[in-house]
């Protein structure tokens, strides 16, 4: 066991956890952010992106002792109010089932349109592809981001 | 107009005040309507004072807020929305003025709390209006005794109540404390179709808020102070049980509370239709975190013994049998060379009508083809997980059930207790398929806080979830066709089969449209537990027949839908037997509709297409899939879909559930496979079972609803079975290729490697 200092939503967060302890993890049972999800722990599904110094990354792969300084983002602290475009964008275009998958298809999509703020449809895709959805919500996912980034190609 | 009795309990007056004392509420449809770069802050709501209980479905805020309870639980079929649609509308209230509330356990009040068969809506649909037409006729009286005017006088629209002559006029909440003492009407009037204002359009999710800002809202997220976490340690393979397991390891690690092992049902218990489970005796490992508690997981020392033959009683829903369960580690070729042998002998005849023998011996022309699928996973993206408390004054369960019910009775007999100990709460699931409705993990869970004295939060990893059981079965078919000298189908024979279930539906079309017809049937048993997968059954047969109609469509010259609609018109014009259980002019209409949509027969260079249309779960579904080829890859590029459900609710989520329909049904069609080397599932996580991703998706999907009067049917299951034929009839005009084993595409490598 070892104390962490974190970084998360722009608050300072401490842990008392073994430091092999996935982040996933440490949001979940030490901090309550429940928010991001576990779905497969093998960074196959995407349930658990979060942001850590703005990259997407799967928080299940991610120990806690690798974090450091670096910031970390939940969906919990991608607004203040629950109204960046892409959450936005999600309700305006109907996109949940089941919910579950849908707030790491949106970390994942929130760090690529910074990058990338005018996708094509490929483009999104292909960053997409990492985060499944089991109820098949794929192609409101992408109106969704086109939605969001202003773009009508 | 219709008149219906009530049959909706006097309530006791009450008063809840509970959640007033004037908090802000997010006036969450308001929100919901916002364009993404509207800056405007967000509306609120102030919550009532007082609310008034009218009856169990709803209550009336002083300020004319409504609350309504969505009785039935909420997978992502989007229940928690269209159900609270239903009674707004006969209640005549403004959407914007509705909350919804997501009822806990208690059929008492609400009656069957079920999911699952597509039934939610066709079986709630009186019900819920009934219980909004209720309280706008209890209003009016309210507001008629106010005025001393006669009720008859009375309208209401949009949550105010007005009396023009005499030019009164009142919002719900100024009479909603006198409507709740009003009798209950005996007779409510409902409104006609043309009248409604909610029912039919498209309201977004009440809880797509919640859901994309990370609110706690799954059985996983469960907040309990104090709760610790469990998992349970299940036999690796089918076939296994537990012998004796060592636990020295696990208890001396960090975070560890206790280890023991439970045993879910006991010898001798009768189980229901959804006790279904393989593995009974587990090792459970509780302690303070997720992540300890995996990591003790993994260190405990099991040892597993080989079952024996063995029986136990089952009650399906009033009829008791006795279901034998073999011993044996079973592997997936071993099922395919069994499957293929039985295949090739009569079965057990399930529907006869004129002398088939006859037909196929005098026929011009015979076609014979065989079908397999392979067991399936559900693999709901939230893994299973049951959240227990019990204690000697009584039992709080929470998470994710489909059929709570049920899973209550199952704990309360497993516990020795009366069901009115426990108290069960409905999570949202994160994706239920039918896999929820076997509710072992609740009573796991039970069990496992009894024994550790405290309150336990049960987690199973994605591996536990895959290898615990409980898959759609593995199938087989084997179809022929007699044609005459003039191509006209004149014999159909099918001959179907499973591990350990039949799918076949005897008295389905093509049953009624052909004069000389056999169905047989066959099983074989197994120690693999199979359950309720998305259309049970008809997920294999709808695509598999598809597919078969298409060939024959095809050795007869025609054009598949044409040929469809010819025997359609058969069945509906002079009907083969009387069991037929589908209505050929709706199961036509699906198609003629589809044709219209899709410009059947306005081919483009490059774009191959298929036709399928199939009716179930009281539904009728039609597909056209197109396909283009990406050098040797397919890609299917659109998906028009016709569909008769009966009156539509809530529109855009309906066009939702059948796109998600759609992409479920090209994903398990091209990819989805759970195979088994003696026992052991081979693919235990994402990385090997592969599930349809983005890329693979369709690019664009149409989804169009017949529209008539008709009273909903049921939405979830229909447009998922036919996606497996039309996709396989576009693949065939794609690369010549016909696909008679599922996946289609099993040797293709994940996109993810």
């Amino acid at each position: 066991m070892a104390t962490f200092n974190l970084n998360i939503n722009g608050k300072k967060l401490t842990a008392d956890v073994d430091p092999n302890t996935p982040l996933l993890w440490v949001l979940r049972d030490h901090f309550k952010l429940v928010g991001t999800k576990y779905g497969c722990g093998i960074s196959q599904c995407g349930s658990c992106t979060v942001h850590m110094d703005g990259v997407a990354i799967r928080s299940c792969m991610v120990t806690v002792s690798a974090i450091g300084n670096q910031e970390i983002t939940t969906i919990e602290g991608l607004s203040e109010n629950g109204d960046h475009p892409l959450q936005k964008a999600w309700m305006e275009i109907d996109v949940p089932q089941c919910g579950y998958c849908q707030a790491g298809q949106i970390m994942t999509a929130a760090a690529f349109l910074k990058n990338n703020p005018n996708p094509t449809d490929e483009e999104i895709e292909m960053v997409m592809n990492g985060n499944i959805c089991r109820c098949g919500t794929y192609s409101r996912i992408k109106k969704a981001i086109k939605l969001a980034a202003g773009s009508t190609s | 107009m219709t008149r219906i009795k009530t049959h909706i309990g006097r309530r006791a007056f009450i008063r809840n005040t509970s959640l007033a004392g004037g908090g802000l509420v997010l006036g969450f449809s308001i929100f919901n309507s916002c364009k993404p770069n509207d800056q405007k802050e967000m509306v609120v709501r102030e919550m009532p004072k007082e609310w008034f209980e009218i009856n169990s479905y709803l209550k009336i805020g002083d300020n004319g807020l409504v609350t309504i309870m969505s009785p039935n639980p909420e997978f992502g079929q989007g229940v928690i929305t269209s159900m609270p649609m239903i009674v707004a509308d006969e209640l005549d209230v403004s959407w914007n003025d509705v909350l919804v509330e997501q009822a806990n356990l208690d059929t008492e009040e609400y009656g069957w709390q079920f999911t699952g068969g597509s039934q939610g809506i066709r079986r709630r649909w009186e019900g819920l209006r009934m219980a909004g037409a209720t309280a706008k006729q209890m209003l009016k009286e309210a507001a008629a005794q106010k005025w001393q005017v006669p009720v008859s006088e009375i309208t209401v629209s949009e949550g105010v109540v007005t009396h023009s002559s005499s030019g009164n006029s009142a919002g719900f909440g100024e009479l909603a404390s006198l409507a709740a003492e009003m009798e209950v009407p005996e007779e409510v009037t409902l409104k006609d179709v043309s009248e409604f204002k909610i029912i039919g359009t498209s309201k977004k999710s009440v809880e797509n808020h919640k859901i994309v800002t990370g609110k706690p809202l799954f059985g996983l997220d469960y907040p309990f102070e104090g709760a610790l976490i469990a998992m349970a340690v299940h036999p690796p393979a089918f076939g296994l049980k537990l012998k004796s397991f060592d636990d020295t390891n696990v208890r001396s690690m960090p975070g560890i509370v206790d280890v023991f092992k439970i045993n879910t049902l006991e010898e001798g218990f009768v189980r229901g239709f959804f006790d279904t489970n393989a593995f009974t005796e587990l090792v459970a490992i509780v302690g303070t975190s997720t992540w300890e508690v995996m990591n003790a997981k993994k260190n405990l020392r099991a040892e597993w013994e080989p079952i024996s033959d063995h029986s136990f009683t089952l009650d399906r829903f009033g009829t008791k049998m006795e279901v034998n369960v073999p011993r044996g580690l079973e592997s997936t070729e071993v099922h395919y060379n069994q499957m293929n042998e039985i295949a090739g002998k009569s079965g057990t005849e399930a529907r006869k009508d004129g002398d088939p023998e006859s037909a196929f011996k005098n026929a011009s022309t015979v076609i014979e083809r065989s079908y397999s699928c392979p067991f399936l996973a559900h693999n709901c993206m939230e893994p299973m997980n049951f959240f227990a408390h019990v204690t000697d004054e009584g039992v709080k369960l929470a998470g994710p059930l489909q059929a709570p019910a049920l899973t209550e009775s199952t704990v309360a007999a497993r516990l020795d207790i009366p069901v009115e100990k426990i108290e069960v709460e409905l999570t949202r699931m994160g994706g239920g398929f039918g896999r929820r409705a076997y509710g072992h993990y609740a009573v796991e869970a039970a069990l496992i806080s009894k024994q550790a004295k405290a309150p336990i939060k049960l987690v199973y990893s994605r591996e536990d979830d895959i290898t615990f059981g409980i898959y759609r079965p593995s199938y087989h078919a084997t179809y022929r066709a007699a044609l005459d000298d003039n191509n006209h189908l004149v014999g159909f024979h099918v001959k179907a089969g499973g591990i350990p279930e039949t799918p076949l539906f005897a008295n389905r079309f093509p049953a009624g449209a052909v004069d000389n017809y056999l169905a047989e049937q066959w099983e074989i048993n197994s120690n693999i537990t199979i359950g309720a997968f998305r259309a049970p059954r008809s997920n294999f047969m709808a695509g598999v027949e598809q597919a078969f109609l298409d060939e024959i469509a095809e050795a007869s010259g025609k054009d598949p839908i044409d040929f469809r609609l010819e025997l359609l018109q058969r069945a509906k014009d002079n009907p083969v037997g009387e069991e037929n259980d589908y209505d050929p002019e709706r199961l036509a209409g699906v198609l003629k509709l589809v044709r219209e949509k899709s410009n059947w027969g306005q081919g483009n260079d490059g774009v191959h297409r298929g036709v399928s249309a199939y009716f179930c779960h009281n539904s009728y579904a039609a597909h056209v899939v197109d396909v283009v080829m990406d050098g040797d890859v397919p890609r299917v590029e659109n998906v028009i879909c016709a569909i008769d459900c009966g009156i539509v609710i809530n529109r855009d989520a309906a066009s939702n559930m059948a796109e998600g329909a759609i992409v479920d049904g090209v994903g398990n069609a091209m990819y989805g496979a759970l195979t088994f080397k003696d026992g052991r599932p081979e693919q235990t996580n994402f990385d090997t079972y592969r599930i349809i991703r983005q890329s693979e998706a369709p690019r664009n999907i149409e989804v169009h609803f017949v529209e008539n009067e008709i009273d909903p049917t049921g939405l979830g299951e229909p447009p998922f079975p036919p996606v497996f034929g039309a996709l396989a009839n576009a693949l065939y005009k794609a690369t010549g290729k016909r696909h008679y084993h599922q996946p289609f595409y099993k040797d293709h490598s994940a996109v993810m490697g």
